[in-house]
């Protein structure tokens, strides 16, 4: 198989592994979908960087587009590339990250270590934890305003 | 060694500088909860590692042998492409649990 049939094939598995194998149905979330949109953006970064310095070369034989050349970058963009790599390199990595994200939801779901939660940023204010002294009237240990006080 | 062969190592410390940062500034608690996060990285790790010894064999990528490490393991996978699998992984969880952290949306793993 070429390496564009195997992204489409690693996809359609990964998410038939979301939905109906782990059940985690993240695909159908929006804290799935924003996620990726950071990731991908990043993985254009650091993909553009593995094949634009050469580290990886491609065959064109397994691709949409041609070989990568034997010196100097490929295409920035067209001939099948996008940000020096081949666009089979998007399916590879949805493939990857939501393979990867489904198994750790997953476990959270089956009670491995599901807490502590996330959150919140340090820079936003944490409440208070409830005084082991207040008393258990509702007032969390704070004196009511229109009370007597005697 | 020539520094060159770090190339590959590099951009993974690239992306583990755009990720780590996370852990401590949204409070994301993956590093912490260190079983889930180990236990979530072997079915994406074997099955990765499965394509890219096919993808190898098969001639559809090869790597620059002055820009990697230079260790092997079965199936002529180089050592670089193993922790890809495991920084990548790390970094896709990262991100989703900063997003959780920052906007509270649910992800169904909540007890």
């Amino acid at each position: 198989m070429t390496y564009t049939q195997l992204g489409v094939l690693g996809v359609i598995l990964v998410v038939v592994f979301d939905l109906w194998a782990a059940r985690t149905r993240l695909v159908t979330r929006r804290l799935f979908w924003v996620s990726y949109a950071i990731i991908v953006f990043f993985q254009l970064i650091t993909n553009g960087m593995f094949t634009g310095f050469g580290i990886v070369r491609y065959s064109g034989d397994a691709i949409i587009g041609g070989s990568s050349p034997a010196a100097g970058p490929p295409a920035f963009i067209g001939d099948g590339r996008l940000a020096f790599a081949p666009v089979e390199d998007l399916l590879f990595g949805f493939a990857l990250v939501l393979l990867s994200l489904s198994c750790w939801i997953w476990l959270g779901r089956r009670g491995l270590q599901s807490t502590p939660l996330a959150g919140p940023p340090i820079w936003r204010r944490t409440p208070p934890p409830p005084s082991p002294f207040a008393p258990f009237d509702g007032t969390n240990g704070k004196i009511p305003p229109d009370s007597n006080n005697i | 060694m020539d520094p060159g062969r770090w190339s590959y190592v590099a951009v993974l410390g690239f992306v583990l500088i755009g990720c780590l940062w996370l852990e401590f500034a949204l409070r994301t608690r993956v590093l912490v909860r260190t079983r889930r996060l180990l236990a979530s990285m072997v079915i994406p790790l074997l099955v990765f590692y499965a394509w890219d010894a096919y993808a190898v064999a098969s001639g559809h990528w090869t790597f620059d042998p002055g820009r990697i490490l230079g260790v092997h393991l079965p199936g002529a996978v180089p050592i670089d492409e193993v922790l890809f699998f495991l920084v990548i992984p790390l970094a896709s969880i990262l991100t989703l649990e900063a997003v959780r952290s920052v906007r509270g949306w649910k992800a169904g793993d909540e007890p």
